[in-house]
C-alpha cells in the first residue's frame, strides 16, 4: 500500500466516525415551554425538543423560513394535526396533552423531527 | 337585532397591553357588544349586530391603533397555499428547463462518440464550466440552502445528498478544467464531468416538479369537501328575503331554498317539501324526500321543490364542517405500519453518507490502477444521488391521505390512520340489530287480548284491542326505547287518549312498570313476566312463539299480576342488508348479529338475512362483554351500531363502526363513521382499508427494495463479476422516478372501486 492509499483510508475512517458522531450522537436540549413556543422551521425545527406540562394547553407557533417543499407541512400525529405552513407566516397549533410521554412533530414526509416531552 | 360572532386573527400583537387596547377599540365600534382578544392565539372574538357592523368597521378599528385584522383569513390561506404552489411550480419549471438545456449542450460536447458531431466550441472545457456554473449555483441553490440549515441542526436530508453528490462532480470537473496540468501529473486524463452535475440537478428538479404536482392530488378530497360549501344563503329577516354570506347565518334564521339551489346550512324544514340530493355529503346515491320536520344538511342540493327551513347548525357545527374536520384529523394521524419506515429514515441519510465515504475509500484503494480516483469519484456521486429517503417517507402518508379522502367521498369517515390499518384485518363483524340491520322504525303488527280478561278502564274505550294498546301506549310514553315509540304512534293513529302513569320505572333489558288508573301495570318481555311471576299458559306461549318465529318482537302486558294481552311489533329489514352482508361473506368475514330481542325473534331475522351466529337476549350493558368474548376467540372484531346505545361495545371492538346517526358525525366511541344508512358501506369501508393497506405495503416494499438493491449497485457491487457500474446520470433518473412512482401508486387508489 502506498502513502496516498493510507492517507485516504485513514481520512475515510475518520470521516465515517465524524458522520456518526455529528448526526447520530447529538444530545437533545429541551426548551421548557410556557403558554406558547415559537418554532422556526428552517432545515429542521428550532427548538427541536420542547418540554411541556401535562394537562396544560400550549400553542406551538410555527414560522417556516425554509422554501423547500419538504417542510411545507407540519404533522403532530398523536394529536391528529396536519397543517400547511405558508412561507414566512406564523401558523399556530394548539394542543393539550393529557398523558405524559414523548410526542413527535414531523414534516409532511417524515424526514424532520421535533419532540414534545410531556411531564 | 341579530347578533353574530366572528373570530379572526390579528397581526402585530406582542404584549398583554395590546389585548386591552384592541378590546377597547373593538368595543367602541357602534353595534359591538363584546370583544375578547387572546394574546396566545392572536385572535379576536367579536360579538356584534350584523346589521350595524361590517367587516370594514372591525378592520379599520383594529388598523387605526396600528394592528392588522385578518378577517377573511381562512379564505386567504387557501388562496395563499394555491399561489405559493403555483409560484413554486413556475420556479421549478424554469430551473428544470435551463438545467436540462444547458446539460444537454454539455452532454453533446463531451459524451464520447456523440461529441464528434458537436460544434468545436461546445467541446471546450471552459465553455462547459461556464454553462455548468449557473446550474450548480442557481438552479441547485435550494439544495445548498437546505443542506446548510439542516447541518445547523446536525441533521441531513435528501438535499444534503444531492448537494454533496453534485458538488463532488462539479468540483472535480472544475479542477480538471482549471488545472489540467496538475491532474495529468498524477496520471489521470483531464476529463471533466460537467454533464453529470448539470443533468443530475435538472432531473432531480424535474422529479420534484412532478412530485409537487402529484402530491397536490393527494389532498384533493379535502379541497373538494371545502368547495361544496354554499357561498350565500337566502334568509328571511323582518319579513324580507335577503342574500347574506354563509358566515352570517345564525341559528334560528329562516332560510329559503329554491329548486336547484344548494342548502346552505343544517336545519329542519319549516314549510314545503322537496327531494334532496345528498350524495355529495353522505354518499347516498338516491335523492331523499323531505317534508316538514325533516332535517336537511348543508351543502346538499335541493332538486324539485321550494321550502323554508330553520337553521339549526351553522359554521363549525354543520355536518360538512365536522366531516372536513374528521378527514383532516385522520390525515394528520399516523398509521402504525409507518413506524418501521420512521425508524429507518431517521438513520438513512447518515448511513448513506458513511456508505459514500466507504465507496470512495474502497474504489481508491482497490479500483483499476489507471482509473482508481475517477471511479472512486463517480461511484461516490452515484451512491449519494441514488439514495432516496423521500420514497420511504411518502409511502404511507400519501396513501392514507388518498384513502381517507376516498372514504369521505363515499360517506365513510375514518377517524384515524390506525383504524384504517386495523380494519383490513377484521374477520368478524358484529351487527347490532335494531336500527342497523333493520330500519329502526318498528311498527305494531298484532295485538292479542287474553280471553276472559276484563280491564277496568277509566275512559270509554270499548274495543279490547284498543284497550290493550291504550294501556301499553300510556305506560310506554315515558320510555325512550324504539319499540315504545312504535306503540305510542299506533295509539296516536287511532286517536286513543293516553292515561296518566304514576311511579314509572324503566327496567333495562326487561321493560317498564308503573301505576295506570290505580292498577300496577307491567309491560315488557318474557323476562319481565318471569321476574314478576306472571303466569303464561302453554297456549299463550304457543301464540307468542308463533309471532316470534315470524321475526316479530312480542311484549306482554300484565295488570295486577295477570297477563292481559300482548302487542307484537316488527321492524323492517333494510333493503341493503342482504347485499351488504353477502359482500362481507364473500370477503371471508363472519357476520354476527347481537340484539336484546328474544331468541326466537332474533333467529327468525337471522334466517332471513342468512346470519348463523345470533346473540339474542343480550342486555344493553352485556354487549360489550359479548364483543370481548368473541375477541377472546382470537378474532379481530368490528362492531356496527348506532353509536348511541352501544357506545361501550363500539369502544371495546377492535374497530367500532357507527352508522347513520343523522347529522351528528362526531361520535366519540366510533373509529369509523358511516354517514349513510346503506349497509353496503360496511363492506366498502373494509375493502377501502384492504386496498389502502395493499397500496402502502407496495409503496414501502418498492421504496425499501429500491434502496436496498440500487445502493449496492451504485457502490459497484456488480463490477467485480459483470463489470457494470451505474452512471450517476442514471442514478438521478432512478431517484426521481422512485418518489414519483410512490406518489402515483397512492393516487391510483382513487380509481379503485370500493363499492
Amino acid at each position: 500500500m502506498q502513502l496516498d492509499n493510507i492517507i485516504v483510508t485513514i481520512a475515510g475512517i475518520g470521516m465515517v466516525a465524524f458522520i456518526y458522531w455529528f448526526f447520530l450522537m447529538k444530545k437533545e436540549k429541551a426548551i421548557v415551554g410556557g403558554d406558547f413556543v415559537d418554532i422556526t422551521v428552517d432545515g429542521g425545527y428550532l427548538p427541536e425538543t420542547i418540554a411541556i406540562t401535562k394537562g396544560k394547553k400550549i400553542t406551538l407557533r410555527f414560522t417556516r423560513k425554509d422554501s423547500s417543499s419538504c417542510l411545507e407541512e407540519v404533522v403532530v400525529p398523536e394529536f391528529k394535526i396536519r397543517k400547511f405552513l405558508p412561507l414566512n407566516q406564523t401558523v399556530s397549533v394548539e394542543l393539550k396533552p393529557e398523558k405524559a410521554g414523548e410526542y413527535e412533530f414531523v414534516c409532511g414526509m417524515n424526514m424532520f423531527h421535533g419532540k414534545l416531552i410531556v411531564k | 337585532m341579530s347578533e353574530i360572532k366572528k373570530t379572526f386573527s390579528i397581526k402585530g400583537m406582542h404584549c398583554a397591553s395590546c389585548v386591552t387596547m384592541l378590546e377597547r377599540a373593538l368595543k367602541q365600534v357602534d353595534g359591538v357588544s363584546r370583544a375578547n382578544v387572546n394574546l396566545a392565539t392572536e385572535k379576536a372574538a367579536v360579538f356584534y349586530d350584523s346589521q350595524k357592523v361590517t367587516d370594514q368597521h372591525l378592520a379599520s378599528a383594529v388598523s387605526n391603533i396600528g394592528y392588522q385584522a385578518m378577517i377573511n383569513e381562512e379564505l386567504k390561506s387557501e388562496d395563499e397555499e394555491q399561489k405559493e404552489k403555483q409560484k413554486e411550480l413556475k420556479d421549478l419549471r424554469l430551473k428544470v428547463i435551463v438545467s436540462l438545456v444547458l446539460g444537454a449542450l454539455i452532454f453533446w460536447g463531451s459524451f464520447p462518440g456523440l461529441m464528434n458531431t458537436a460544434p468545436m466550441f461546445l467541446r471546450s472545457f471552459w465553455l462547459q464550466l461556464i454553462l455548468a456554473t449557473p446550474v450548480q449555483f442557481w438552479a441547485g441553490w435550494s439544495f445548498y440552502r437546505a443542506t446548510v440549515s439542516a447541518l445547523k441542526h446536525r441533521s441531513a436530508n435528501m438535499d444534503t445528498l444531492v448537494a454533496m453528490g453534485t458538488t463532488v462532480a462539479f468540483g472535480y470537473s472544475a479542477v480538471v478544467t482549471l488545472m489540467p496540468a496538475v491532474v495529468e501529473k498524477i496520471g489521470i486524463e483531464p476529463m471533466p464531468y460537467f454533464d453529470v452535475s448539470t443533468i443530475i440537478i435538472g432531473l432531480i428538479l424535474l422529479g420534484r416538479y412532478f412530485e409537487v404536482k402529484a402530491k397536490a392530488g393527494t389532498s384533493e378530497a379535502i379541497k373538494k369537501l371545502i368547495g361544496l360549501q354554499a357561498k350565500t344563503a337566502r334568509v328571511i329577516r323582518d319579513g324580507k328575503e335577503i342574500d347574506i354570506p354563509l358566515g352570517e347565518v345564525v341559528v334560528g334564521d329562516v332560510v329559503r331554498v329554491r329548486p336547484g339551489e344548494k342548502i346552505p346550512v343544517d336545519g329542519v324544514i319549516l314549510n314545503g317539501e322537496s327531494s334532496v340530493d345528498e350524495s355529495m355529503v353522505t354518499g347516498e346515491s338516491i335523492p331523499a324526500d323531505k317534508v316538514k320536520g325533516d332535517t336537511v344538511v348543508g351543502a346538499t342540493i335541493n332538486k324539485t321543490g321550494t321550502f323554508t327551513f330553520t337553521a339549526a347548525k351553522v359554521g363549525e357545527q354543520t355536518m360538512l364542517a365536522q366531516i372536513i374536520k374528521l378527514v383532516q384529523e385522520a390525515q394528520g394521524s399516523k398509521a402504525p405500519i409507518q413506524r418501521i419506515a420512521d425508524l429507518i429514515s431517521s438513520y438513512f441519510v447518515p448511513v448513506v453518507l458513511m456508505l459514500a465515504v466507504t465507496t470512495f475509500v474502497v474504489w481508491y484503494n482497490f479500483g483499476p490502477a489507471d482509473k482508481a480516483l475517477l471511479f472512486a469519484i463517480l461511484n461516490t456521486v452515484a451512491v449519494l444521488i441514488i439514495a432516496c429517503p423521500c420514497a420511504m417517507g411518502l409511502a404511507t402518508p400519501t396513501a392514507i391521505m388518498v384513502g381517507t379522502g376516498k372514504g369521505a367521498e363515499h360517506g365513510i369517515l375514518i377517524k384515524d390512520a390506525e383504524s384504517l390499518e386495523i380494519a383490513h384485518k377484521i374477520n368478524t363483524i358484529v351487527f347490532d340489530k335494531t336500527g342497523t340491520l333493520t330500519i329502526g322504525k318498528p311498527e305494531v303488527t298484532d295485538i292479542i287480548v287474553m280471553p276472559n280478561v276484563k280491564l277496568q278502564m277509566s275512559n270509554q274505550i270499548q274495543n279490547p284491542n284498543d284497550q290493550i294498546l291504550q294501556l301499553a301506549a300510556s305506560i310506554e310514553k315515558g320510555s325512550e326505547h324504539s319499540l315504545a315509540e312504535a306503540i305510542v304512534k299506533a295509539a296516536e293513529a287511532k286517536n286513543l287518549s293516553l292515561g296518566v302513569v304514576e311511579k314509572f320505572l324503566a327496567i333495562p333489558g326487561h321493560g317498564v312498570e308503573g301505576i295506570v288508573d290505580g292498577a300496577k301495570t307491567f309491560f315488557g318481555n318474557r323476562r319481565l313476566m318471569e321476574r314478576e311471576k306472571v303466569v303464561i299458559t302453554d297456549e299463550q306461549n304457543n301464540n307468542i312463539s308463533k309471532l316470534e318465529s315470524d321475526g316479530k318482537t312480542v311484549m306482554m302486558l300484565a295488570v295486577n299480576g295477570t297477563l292481559s294481552g300482548f302487542v307484537a311489533v316488527a321492524d323492517v329489514i333494510k333493503d341493503t342488508a342482504k347485499d351488504g352482508l353477502s359482500v362481507l361473506k364473500a370477503l371471508g368475514i363472519e357476520v354476527v348479529m347481537i340484539t336484546g330481542d328474544n331468541r326466537r325473534t332474533a333467529a327468525a331475522i337471522g334466517v332471513k338475512l342468512g346470519i348463523t351466529r345470533v346473540l339474542a337476549e343480550v342486555l344493553p350493558d352485556q354487549k360489550e362483554a359479548e364483543v370481548k368474548k368473541i375477541q377472546a376467540e382470537g378474532k379481530v372484531v368490528a362492531m356496527v351500531g348506532d353509536g348511541i346505545n352501544d357506545a361501550p361495545a363500539l369502544a371495546a371492538a377492535d374497530v367500532g363502526i357507527a352508522m347513520g346517526s343523522g347529522t351528528d358525525v362526531a361520535i366519540e366511541a366510533a373509529d369509523i363513521i358511516l354517514i349513510n344508512k346503506d349497509l353496503r358501506s360496511v363492506a366498502a369501508a373494509i375493502v377501502l382499508s384492504k386496498k389502502t393497506m395493499r397500496t402502502i405495503k407496495l409503496n414501502l416494499f418498492w421504496a425499501f427494495a429500491y434502496n436496498i438493491i440500487l445502493i449496492p449497485v451504485a457502490m459497484g457491487a456488480l463490477y467485480p463479476l459483470f463489470k457494470i457500474l451505474l452512471n450517476p446520470i442514471f442514478a438521478s433518473v432512478a431517484m426521481a422516478t422512485s418518489s414519483i412512482s410512490v406518489v402515483s401508486n397512492s393516487l391510483l387508489l382513487k380509481r379503485k372501486k370500493i363499492v
